[in-house]
Parts: C-alpha cells; structure tokens; sequence
C-alpha cells in the first residue's frame, strides 16, 4: 500500500483518500504536515495567504465526520484555491494591489461545492495579476518561482496552484484557463491541469477576467485526481447562466476506458516552426506511446490556428476593460487618499491599484471597443472565433482527441519576456484555440528537456472531459513522469 | 406658436417594470425603503457576481410588444453600455443595443385638431436602473443609495412622429395607460416609474430634413414635458430666427424656472462601448411563449373605448376619461351593471361627483370610500324618484363620510322627496299667500320668478319635493285666473 511507504506529501489525492478511510493517518495530520511544508518553503512564492488556523479546524471537523461515517467525496482532503476564487471571510486579492485588501464577503460556487465535499481549504495561491500573465510574474506579490529551477517561472497565470502542487505542499489546486492559464504551468512544473468545457464548471465567485473565455478547473498530479475534483465541481449553476445544464458523468469510472481504438488527431501546423526541437521529440514520444496502447494517430489541419492568438488579444481585453470596470475605489478594494474630486479618485485608485500589464489590457480593450474601431477589431475577431470553432468541429468530425505539445518551450527564465509582450503572448499559441472554441483541455507530464518538465495537451469535443481524462490516465498507467519530484522537494 | 415652423418631437419613455425583484438580482424590486437596505451583491457589482436574468421581465416586455402592435423579437441580445460613474456599480449598465426585445410598434392618439394619428414606436428595450446619487447634506461628499441600481426598466422609443408638446402628452398618457392596463408598471411617476426624454427639433415648414435636435432630459410630469417641450420650440425658433444655429446637445429641465440649460459637455461626451454582455445567453422567444402571453392581455383602452360608446350608449368624449385607467373603467362598469336605468348617467356621477370626492381626499378609485355597488344604490333611488339628484349629491356626501348605504341615510335622515300632491299644494299655496309682490310681478309677465317660487317651496320642504310636481302645481296656482 503506498500510504504506508511514501511520505504522505508524495501521494496521489485518491492515494490520500484510500489513506483516511483505512484511518492510516487523519485529515488533522495531513492538513498538519502540508502547512509545515507551505511554511517551510521561503522559495517559491507560491501562497497570497495561508490558512492554517482554519484548515486545522476544518480538518479535525472532517474527522469527526468520518468517524460517524457522514462524509462527502473528498472528505479530509486538502486542497488549495487560485487567489481569484472568493473565499468568505478570507482575503481574495487576484494577485492586485487593487484588491489587497478585499476580504470576500461570499464563497465562489467551486468553493462551496468543494467544501461541501470536505475538502480542506490550505491557502490562496500567488497569480499573474487579474490572471493577465503567462509566467506569474504581474502579481502585485512578487513573482512565482519554479520549484524544477527557481530562476525560471512556474508559468501562469496559475503560477501559484502549478508550483505548489509540483512541489508537493497540496496534491490539488483550483485554477481557471483563459488562453492557456492553467494548462501552460500545468506543463511547465511538470503537473496534470485540466480546463474543463465553457459553461462545465460555475464561474459563480471566480473574479471575471474575459467572460466569455474564463473557466475553472484543476491541477493535480494525475488525470485520477483531477477527476475525482472535476466531478465535485461540475454541473449546472443557477448563479451562472452560462453554466451549462448537461449531465456529469462519472469521470473517475470512465477513466478505464482502454486507449484501444481512440482515433487522435496530430496537428500538422502544431509542428511548424516556433516549436521547440526537444519538445517536439518529447511530445512524439508520447504520441508513440499513445499508439502502442492501441490508439490511431491521424493527421488534421487546424488552419487558422494562427489567427488564434491575435484573436484572443482582441477578445480577451476587450472583455477585461469592461470586466475591470467596477475596481474603481468606491465600494470596496483600495481607495486612492485625498482625491481632488471624482476623476481624480478613479485615476488614481485605478492608476495605482492595477500593474502594467493589466493597464495594457484595458487600454487595449478599450481601443478595440471603441466607435469607429468595433467593426475592424471586435467584430472581426469574434468572426475568426467562428471560424477557429468551425477548423475543431471538422477535426472532431475525423478524431476523438487533438493531441500535441501544450507550450513551445519548457519554463524560460523570470524576467526573459517582462520586456516583451508579443513574446510572451505567444506562449499560449496551443492552448489558446481550446478557449476561443470553449473546449476541454488537458496538459499531462511527457518527459523533461534539460531537467525541465514537458506537457502533452490532449483537446476534445465539447463536454468530453472524459475522453481526455481516460485518455491522460492511460498514458499516465505507461509512464512514471508524473511521479518525479524537484530534488528540493522531495 | 409660429406658422412658419414645423415642430417634430420623439419620444424616450422609461418605464420601471413592477417585478417582485430586480433585473438580474433577487433583490426586492420596491420603491422607497431604506437607503441601500435593497442591495445584493450583485447590485453592488462585487468582484466574481454575475447577472441571473429576471423571467417575468422578458414576460412582461412581450406582453407591452404585443399591446403596441408591435414585432416580439424572438432572439434578442443584452448589451453593456460602459462609463464611469459612482452610482453604476459594475461601470457597465446591462442594456439592449442592436438587438431589442421590441420593435415595430404603433398606436394611435389624436391630434391637435381631433383627428386620430399613428405614432410609430421604433423599438422597447429592456435595460436595469443605475442607483442614485445624492449631493446634497454630505458636506463635501456625495452618498449613494443602491437600492435602484438593476431595477428593471422598459425604454420606450418613439418615431419622431408628433408634431406638438400636446401630443407629445397624448402619446405619453396613451403609454402610461396601457402599461397600468397590462400591470406591467405602476406608472407612479412622483417615484420615477415613468419618466421621460423628449428629443426636439424644428423645421421651416415644407422642409424634409430635421432639423438639429436637442434632448431634454429629467421629465418626470405630464406638466413638466408640455412645458419643457413648449419652452424648448420657442428657444429654437428664436435662435434660428435670429440667424442662430441649434446646437445637438442634451439639455436639463428646471422646473423652478421654467427653462431649459445645456447639460455640461463633459457629461456627455462618452463614447459607451456597446458589446454584447459575454455574462448573459442571448434570450430565445418561441412562438408558444408569445402565444401564451397573448392569453393574459386584457382589453386594452382603445378597444374598451368602442365597446363602451356600443353597449353603453355613452357620449365618446366620456368613454376616453372613463377608459383612461383600468380601475375606472371597471369601477364604472360594475356601477353601470348594478344599476338599471341609462349608463350615460352612472358614467355621469363616476366622471362628476366621485371624480371630485376622490381628487379631494387624494384617493385613487380601488380605494373609493363608495363601492360600485353603493354607487349604483344612489343612483337606483333617483332613478325611482325617491330622491331628487340635488338630494342625491346630499346622499353621496354622507355615504363617504361612512353613515351608511343610501337607503340608510335616506331613511334616517327623513330625505325621501314628497311626492303627495296634496301636500306640495299646501305648501305651494303657503308660498303664494306669503310673497304677494312676487305674484304680482310673476301675473304681469315676469316668469322669471317661478324659479323664485320653487326656491320657496324647496325651501319649506327641505329640499325633498319632486321638482317637476312642484314646477306643475306652482303653474298651475300662479295662472291668472
């Protein structure tokens, strides 16, 4: 039994699970030896705020539930929330100055939906501010380390929940996805991250960035894990009315589906130029394996997958300036002091309280919105939004599953692209299209380059987590890369 | 008013929808309660909330649609329309742009001469409240009342088809009655549940094109919007007859002064942003939706205005009064139905003195201190000349104060008329014998004085004679012999 061998920080949530129930440790211990190692760790920069006091309680009241034998799916299991998800009566600050001091009055749907499970809430992770970032580095509390190099960025905008779960101080993490943002660090910390579907999850108390891209889900070390937590978190939401009321289906039942006759799509474009060789070779490896546990690669076209990522930067800010709009220093959040008058207040708490790159976006947005500019910019954009939906219908049409490289790179060096934002945008070239069509995406470990982790992406049809799921776990029963852990933390 | 300029008028109604709560909240939707007491975070705009869009708003905008003749959109689309101000929490207000719930609609009012005129109404879209700012008592500061902010409202948007502030009136009575006909709104426009923008231009008369339009904001009275509009047509006429131009802008109305001023420009200069809001489906209206609300809408005042002049045989120009409001037409129907003599005379009373009573205490009709049925146990007593109709006006004043039915009071307080001949002309021949002058005068050709006469006996008789015996017996008495 590897409850009994391994170092409790080392193992699996569903490891974990088997753990409490066989009462070889309690939730109290777990929740115990995590925070010590979250406290331990000056590195990474992975935590906003830790909840230690609360997480103690919380996990002394699950073992209680136990021992009278009422308890949910995830009872005793310790968990961590992206800093964008409210927390009641917990700081929730999304990574801004704007917000360092809102202390959320309400629990987002995923949070309650997880608590009402009896997961255990460890502590609010560091992100790129606003989730507006691909490396961690725009959070007004400094930049996210990775614990495989602590000179190199973690990814982001999930920066904090990725580090911290590849370090091993929580086996699972909430994050959300808007281009990339929970898949790209998923891949570069060596990780499982799944974005679910558009409409799977409640984005009820998750801080709006683009509404119409932005979608919770998960990082955790395997595909098991990650559906033992997507089926808690999916589902129909009346506070949301772009939650979809489509059925959830047993996500870790589905998982032994055998790899067997799955047809998988290899993008011919995925491998054009701007790929890295050693990641190309490691994500063919995997694209192998695939194939000897019985699946059929067969090659797509996605044709306008580069008009993605300048279809994304048209979109996404042009939601987010709107979005960003109620940060003005009037009800809660920070307040600029001694405003000369209303202008005054709302430049200066907004000039003040929001980062570069956040103000880049707002302009941006507001430019692409603007009279005289809708039609050129906004309107065009959501016109290729269509046609990049219409290239993955027709793929789906041939393939059960995309499959192919989650980034271009392996984690690149803090500070490396701050300076340059084209750069940095096109980081997500790969997972961006799985947004701007709303469809499920997942990133599994796939080897290393130069002791740096590499993520396989496998993409579906709309609601068709399962297939990825199963698909991530079969590949993931023929590897153990997942299993390896940064020396510092081990 | 000048021949020589044609006055062309458009209309923008708001028109707060009676939701139990708000647009996109489950907040209470209901005026007056204690400052930010009706604001869920939502309403607040907190980081992570999103808009749940309120059924019975789409209801009751379909159901307007349908009243108005008008085309119900079957997929419409909400917008954010952003700027910056402290009362618009989210710095967006949900709105409808491109796509409305409503548009292609008309109804007919009459114009200045009498005649019946077709208003085109453009388009009705739904959108929420913003909250209320208040500057004054904050030394220095300025306090924000929530409570308004997502509250729903209907925008109305007429064609600029009237040519004058009266019908500007008459189109705007016309809306605030149907809404109140299909209890989509109570109208109440002291709270602002109807309120108005008037867009004004003039043009030399016989000249197609518009002239530039100024928009008169912050018309919250029939009174306000006549006078605004009047102050407004005579401005620009003035301005161009001096060789002026009209410059578009918005203009605030001071009711203290009785004028208009340009707003600042700075307040207006804000180019909104619409974009379809990414946190709202598109709404889908089938037909059987429509169909199902069909079945609710109840006879709407044109209609009732028909069918009163056939089946009651009522003078036109009382139909419109009575029909203006549901609660008076019904009031006057149950009246009419209780009652078995001309309804002419029950919309009489109804328009006369039950109008008068219920202006003077500031009641409204479902509160009438005389029910229906009371009403017409009045009027049932001249009918069968119990009482005289003066005696009447005595009655109906007793019955408001709550003395009883008409029958109670005609009873207690002895009013039942004298109809006894003999005893009128024992009266009559008091009268004569008592003013010899007056017979005099009357016998040599002053027949004037019968009403004299009859005053007399009125006088004796406490009002009670039947007036016409009186008249018979008096003529008849007063003949020379």
């Amino acid at each position: 039994m590897a409850g009994q061998d391994q170092a409790i920080h080392l193992l699996s949530l569903a490891e974990l699970s088997k753990g409490l129930s066989s009462r070889d440790f309690s939730s109290r211990e777990l929740v115990a030896d995590l925070l010590s190692r979250i406290d331990g760790d000056e590195t990474l920069n992975a935590f906003i705020t830790v909840t230690a006091d609360q997480a103690l309680s919380f996990a002394e009241e699950c073992d209680k539930a136990r021992s009278k034998g009422d308890i949910g799916a995830l009872n005793g299991l310790p968990i961590v929330y992206k800093d964008i998800f409210c927390t009641k009566g917990v700081l929730t600050t999304c990574g801004s100055r704007i917000l360092e001091n809102f202390v959320s009055p309400y629990d987002a749907t995923v949070v309650e939906r997880m608590a009402s499970a009896g997961a255990v809430m460890l502590g609010k992770t560091n992100m790129d501010e606003f989730a507006m970032g691909s490396s961690s580095e725009t959070s007004y509390f400094g930049p996210v380390r990775n614990p495989w190099d602590s000179e190199r960025t973690p990814g982001g905008s999930s920066g904090g929940s990725a580090a911290a779960v590849a370090a091993r101080l929580t086996p699972a993490a909430t994050g959300t996805d808007t281009g990339g943002s929970i898949r790209q660090p998923a891949a570069l910390t060596g990780t499982v991250g799944l974005k679910p579907t558009y409409g799977r999850v409640s984005r009820y108390g998750m801080i709006a960035f683009a509404s119409s891209l932005d979608q919770a889900g998960v990082i955790t070390r395997t595909a098991e894990d990650a559906a033992m937590l997507l089926a808690v978190m999916a589902g129909f939401d009346e506070r949301d009315s772009t939650s979809v009321d489509h059925p959830v289906p047993d996500y870790v039942g589905g998982l032994t589906a055998p790899m067997k006759g799955r047809k998988i799509g290899i993008v011919r474009q995925h491998f054009d130029e701007g790929l890295d060789e050693q990641c190309a070779a490691r994500v063919k490896d995997a694209l192998s394996a695939l194939e000897q546990q019985g699946a059929e690669l067969i090659e797509i076209d996605l044709p306008n997958l580069d008009l993605s990522v300048p279809t994304y930067y048209v979109v996404a800010p042009a939601e987010c300036s709107s979005n960003l709009s109620r940060f003005d220093g009037v009800r809660f959040g920070r307040r600029a002091n001694d405003a000369k008058d209303l202008f005054d207040l709302y430049c200066r708490s907004r000039g003040e309280g929001f980062g570069a790159e956040v103000k880049r976006r707002i302009m941006t947005g507001t430019y692409v919105l603007s009279a005289g500019y809708y039609d050129a910019y906004y309107l065009k954009a959501q016109k290729v939004r269509q046609l990049i939906s219409q290239d993955f219908r027709n793929a789906f049409e041939k393939v059960d599953v995309i499959a192919g490289p989650t980034t271009p790179t392996p984690a690149f060096k803090l500070g490396d692209k701050t300076d340059d934002p084209i750069t940095m945008y096109l980081n997500d070239i790969y997972t961006i299209g799985a947004n701007l069509a709303g469809l499920p995406g997942i990133s599994v470990p796939c080897g290393f380059v130069d002791d740096l982790p590499v993520g396989l992406q496998l993409v579906g049809p709309h609601f068709a987590e399962e297939t990825i799921l199963a698909c991530a776990h079969q590949y993931q029963s023929v590897c153990d890369w997942h299993q390896r852990c940064p020396e510092a933390y081990q | 008013m000048n021949d020589a300029w044609e006055v062309v008028i458009g209309l923008e109604i708001h028109n707060r929808l009676a939701t139990n709560s708000k647009m996109f909240s489950g907040a209470a939707n209901a005026y007056g309660a204690d400052v930010n007491t009706q604001a869920c975070l939502v309403d607040l705009g907190y980081p992570g909330v999103l808009p749940v869009l309120n059924a019975d708003v789409v209801r009751m905008a379909c159901k307007f649609g349908l009243a108005i003749n008008a085309t119900v959109a079957r997929r419409c689309v909400f917008a954010r329309k952003n700027y910056f101000y402290p009362d618009l929490p989210k710095g967006y207000q949900i709105s409808q742009f491109e796509l409305p719930i409503v548009h292609d609609g008309e109804l007919m009012i009459k114009d200045d001469k009498g005649d019946d005129k077709r208003i085109g109404i453009t388009r009705a879209h739904l959108e929420e409240d913003a909250g209320k700012s208040i500057h004054e008592g904050f030394d220095q500061c300025t306090a924000i009342d929530l409570n308004r902010s997502g509250t729903p409202l209907l925008e109305i948007v007429s064609e600029p088809d009237l040519r004058s502030a009266k019908e500007a009136i008459a189109y705007m009575r016309k809306i605030h009655s149907i809404v109140r006909y299909l209890e989509i709104s109570d109208g109440n426009m002291e709270e602002g549940s109807f309120r108005c923008d008037a867009n004004v231009s003039v043009r030399p008369i016989g000249q197609e094109e518009l002239g530039t339009r100024t928009e008169l904001k912050n018309l919250n009275s029939f009174r306000f919007v006549e006078k605004a509009i009047n102050f407004e047509i005579n401005r620009q006429i003035d301005v161009l007859e001096d060789g002026g131009k009209v410059v578009q802008e918005t203009r605030l109305y001071d009711s203290d002064r009785d004028e208009t001023r340009p707003m600042r420009s700075k307040e207006e200069a804000n180019d909104y942003r619409y974009f379809p809001d990414p946190d709202l489906l598109p709404v889908e209206i089938d037909d059987a939706f429509v169909a199902e609300v069909e079945k609710t809408l109840p006879e709407l005042p044109d209609a009732k205005q028909l069918r009163f002049v056939e089946q009651y045989e009522l003078k036109v120009e009382d139909t419109e009064i009575l029909t203006l409001s549901r609660a008076v037409a019904d009031y006057f129907e149950a009246v009419a139905i209780n009652f078995a003599g001309k309804a002419q005379i029950a919309a009489n009373w109804v328009i006369g003195e039950l109008s008068a009573a219920l202006n003077r205490e500031g009641v409204e009709i479902i509160d009438s201190k005389i029910g229906p049925t009371d009403l017409a146990g009045l009027l049932s007593r001249i009918q069968d000349g119990t009482i005289s109709g003066k005696i009447a006006k005595e009655v109906f004043e007793a019955m408001w104060a709550g003395e009883g039915s008409a029958d109670e009071i005609i009873e207690a307080k002895g009013l039942r008329q004298i109809t006894d001949s003999s005893a009128i002309e024992k009266i009559v021949d008091a009268v004569i014998a008592a003013n010899p002058a007056q017979v005099e005068q009357y016998q040599s050709g002053k027949d004037k004085l019968l009403g004299f006469f009859v005053g007399q006996v009125m006088k004796e008789t406490g009002g009670k004679a039947h007036p016409g015996q009186v008249n018979e017996v008096l003529k008849s008495r007063l003949k020379k012999d």
